[in-house]
């Protein structure tokens, strides 16, 4: 990871990746701690086969959809507002950075401090990392598009008029496609909302998973996936209005009112502010004095432990991705597959992908125990079903000769080698996300930063919390800052890295 | 930091917009008085939290004449959290978390605890296959074995039996003492973790233990206590200062009353207490010298 070295190839890189995820192995703690991990993993199955659908909350349902359109809905609004000025203000791009940096579940469980258990606390969670994203990826398709029609206005056409007759065009259908990818991930975040006490369906699925319930928590999985599956039937034009009218009528009503204002007041102004700054006097040198010696432990004892541990799983996790994206791809494609089974591939993948990381993390755990083993079996198998799924679609738009090989000739020769390139800007752009995962996954018990977080809010010390949230977004966004730097080294920066990406060829206009 | 300021008036103004727009229901709810909103700590199988907290509500609702809500939660902290950001006036803690937000919430008080709480007690429990055999004395032949915790700031699952643990072996912290230290997050779950043998041994409310033992959920054959603890005070149900102000003057002390008024078996059992007394802040103070010393506290 020597920037300065000279250009790496995408060999190199390789190597450098796979050498990281090797010594953390090494030092890794993968132990099975339960003893009947099997047994429970056929009860879950059998769940899944016979799933009661009668034990399905429908409000959780409703809930969910709720606070995932209006989380879309508020963060694509601001991030679409935000995008104009991100290329040109400094101040704009870090806040976007910090928005996005923080997981959803960090900003609820700072949210809830002030707005407790309510529909705010859910919507602003998903709203504003969500912001910070579709600001910066709103940015980057203005920034792409062709600007051939812009050049042809005639001299004296204003800024407005060239931005809704020249502009919006060309860049209105991909926001639209990646908004609508973002409702995707937002039903996915409102689900993991009710693991932490959010009336959406995972607060049922946790409490289905944890009584071992696996009847009921198959059919919340099934009603769930079939949520995200019928998404292009529901998510139309003209539903968009409605949807959006819907959701906020459908909030759940306040149970109990935080006292909002005092509550503010108390988490701005004491909760938040390190313990040895709270009333003293700033001027005094043995206050920051004080507050070094906070500090300190703080670094040495979480976040340093932490970082190295989230480190550690985001690697491994990485180059298991990449290794499970290599197999899974061909599933989907038709020279592999052949016209049978690539379908069944897609299917499969689109329902690993569908599935959301931390529940996968949560389910895994229940069945192995508290190792990182269950953390990276679920950060792979999300994030290889992705790269595996988008992989499957480049391999289908290849041009192949007449008397091309076949079979394992074929892939190791001509499809890997031909696609590689992309496969690397795919898996570097998924770094970050992962890393961001694997911080959260702490919370479940997994010791990265995420662990050290749940212990200081469960000590009352928010303050303490707010230095390591701070510190994950720190490590986050210099990881995100390391993967632009190599795929720009690797000159793959330009290729697509987005789940709802440029359609890859014309013939093909699903832009999934 | 510095835009955090900005940003909570972006996220009032959001608040605000959802209000308005969140129905009529609420605008009329709020022109009676509010209802009494209490919750619990998340301490064992939900199916038992729902059973009684469900009953405590409809209980309270007779006795006090305010329309009383249970608002479940998911951890710990949660609950301590709804009791200072004032979305819940009530709640049944444990001894911690009722210290932790007593101490957040200027002018709380206990009001009344269980009788079984003024003594409570840590069980530790073992799997069989760890051979250990139960003793009077704390059982140091744990020491290297892997151990479960309930959650993070349980009194019975982790301040006492920290505190313990810390006894035991001196200037040794328990990640030091153990192999492995995890933490369940509840009670049932640390019983069925040493029951599968996830973890040799766990720290379990006694309480807790009894319940899941009548109801058939333990194998005495694959876990046993192996020790007791001596005792501490423990649950308690701690009421913010200001319900007088908004539910009439000497609501508080109706409440307690009807707290240690309840003699319906039907609503203690699913606690696993016979009665309900009185008690005061006081009675807990032995707990912050406890959370202090094992630096849980500040």
């Amino acid at each position: 990871m020597r920037l300065t070295l000279p250009r790496p190839g995408y060999a190199a890189v390789s190597r450098w990746f796979l050498a990281a995820a090797l010594a953390g192995l090494l030092v890794a703690d993968l132990h099975v701690t339960t003893l009947h991990p099997w047994a429970d993993l056929a009860r879950l199955l059998g769940g899944l086969i016979r799933p009661d659908i009668l034990a399905v909350e429908g409000w959780s349902v409703v809930y969910t959809l709720a606070f995932a359109v209006l989380g879309v809905g508020l963060g694509a609004g601001a991030g679409l507002l935000l995008a104009i000025p991100f290329a040109r203000a400094r101040p704009v791009r870090l806040a976007c950075a910090g928005l996005r940096a923080v997981h959803e579940l960090f900003w609820a469980l700072l949210l809830m401090q002030v707005f407790g258990l309510s529909a705010a606390t859910g919507v602003l969670a998903i709203a504003l990392p969500y912001a910070g994203i579709c600001a910066k990826v709103y940015a980057e398709i203005i920034e792409e598009a062709d600007l051939a029609a812009v050049r042809v206005l005639p001299a004296g056409t204003g800024a407005v008029s060239a931005f809704l007759y020249a502009r919006l065009p060309e860049v209105a259908g991909r926001i639209r496609d990646y908004t609508l990818y973002r409702l995707e991930c937002s039903l996915r975040s409102s689900l993991v909302l009710g693991f932490i006490g959010l009336p959406t369906m995972g607060f049922y699925l946790e409490s289905a998973f944890r009584q071992g319930r696996y009847a009921e928590a198959g059919a919340l999985l099934l009603v769930f996936y079939a949520l995200i599956g019928t998404r292009r039937l529901w998510v139309r034009g003209w539903t968009v209005p409605v949807l959006l009218a819907g959701a906020t009528l459908a909030l759940p009503p306040a149970i109990g009112n935080a006292a909002i204002g005092a509550s503010l007041v108390r988490f701005l102004g004491h909760d938040i502010v390190p313990a040895p700054l709270r009333g003293a006097a700033l001027a005094d040198p043995e206050t920051w004095a004080r507050l070094w010696s906070w500090l300190r432990p703080i670094l040495t004892e979480q976040i340093l432990p932490g970082t190295v541990q989230t480190l550690i799983l985001a690697q491994i996790a990485l180059a298991a991705t990449a290794l499970g994206a290599l197999v899974l791809f061909p599933l989907t494609t038709r020279r592999f597959a052949g016209p049978l089974g690539r379908p069944l591939g897609r299917v499969l993948l689109v329902v690993v992908r569908s599935t959301p990381e931390y529940m996968l993390a949560y389910l895994c755990l229940q069945l192995l125990g508290p190792s990182m083993l269950p953390a990276i079996i679920a950060l792979t198998l999300h994030n290889a079903g992705i790269i595996g799924y988008l992989m499957g679609r480049h391999a289908d738009a290849l041009p192949y000769r007449a008397d091309a090989p076949t079979g394992l000739n074929l892939y190791a020769y001509e499809t890997v080698p031909r696609l590689y390139g992309q496969f690397l800007a795919y898996l570097l752009y998924r770094w970050e996300l992962i890393l961001r995962e694997s911080a959260i996954f702490g919370i479940l018990g997994v010791t990265t930063l995420g662990f050290y977080v749940d212990a200081a809010i469960s000590e009352l010390r928010l303050d303490v919390a707010v230095v390591l949230i701070a510190a994950t977004a720190v490590v986050t966004v210099a990881v995100d800052g390391l993967s632009r730097g190599l795929r720009r080294s690797l000159r793959i920066d330009a290729l697509p890295t987005r789940l709802s990406g440029p359609a890859m060829h014309a013939a093909a206009p699903d832009p999934a | 930091m510095l835009g955090l300021g900005r940003f909570g008036h972006f996220a009032l103004g959001c608040l605000a917009a959802l209000l308005a727009a969140g129905g009529p229901a609420h605008a009329q709810a709020a022109k009676a008085v509010p209802p009494f909103v209490f919750t619990g700590i998340p301490d064992q199988d939900e199916s038992r939290l729902v059973e009684r907290f469900g009953k405590v509500a409809a209980y309270l609702e007779a006795k006090l004449g305010v329309p009383v809500r249970y608002i479940p939660v998911k951890s710990y902290p949660a609950a301590v959290t709804a009791f200072t950001n004032g979305q819940v006036q009530l709640a049944w803690f444990g001894g911690f978390t009722g210290v932790q937000a007593r101490k957040a919430v200027p002018g709380s008080q206990a009001i009344a605890q269980g009788a079984e709480d003024a003594a409570f007690k840590t069980y530790l429990i073992a799997n069989a296959a760890t051979g250990l055999k139960p003793g009077k004395d704390f059982p140091k032949d744990s020491a290297g074995k892997t151990f479960t915790f309930g959650a993070r700031s349980s009194t019975s699952g982790r301040l006492m039996p920290e505190y313990f643990i810390r006894q035991a072996f001196p200037g040794q912290s328990p990640e030091q003492v153990f192999s492995r230290v995890g933490f369940s997050g509840d009670h049932s779950r640390t019983i069925q973790l040493v029951q599968s043998g996830a973890f040799a041994v766990g720290a379990v409310d006694y309480s807790v233990w009894d319940l899941d033992s009548k109801a058939g959920k333990v194998d005495p054959k694959a876990v046993s206590v192996i020790w007791e603890s001596p005792t501490f005070p423990d649950y308690q149900w701690t009421v913010r200062g200001d319900v007088d102000r908004t539910y009439g003057a000497g609501f508080t002390e109706r409440l307690r009353a009807a707290l240690t008024g309840i003699t319906d078996p039907a609503i203690l059992e699913p606690f696993g207490r016979s009665k309900f007394i009185p008690v005061t802040n006081a009675a807990y103070e032995p707990l912050v010298e406890v959370g202090r010393s094992t630096g849980l506290l500040d």
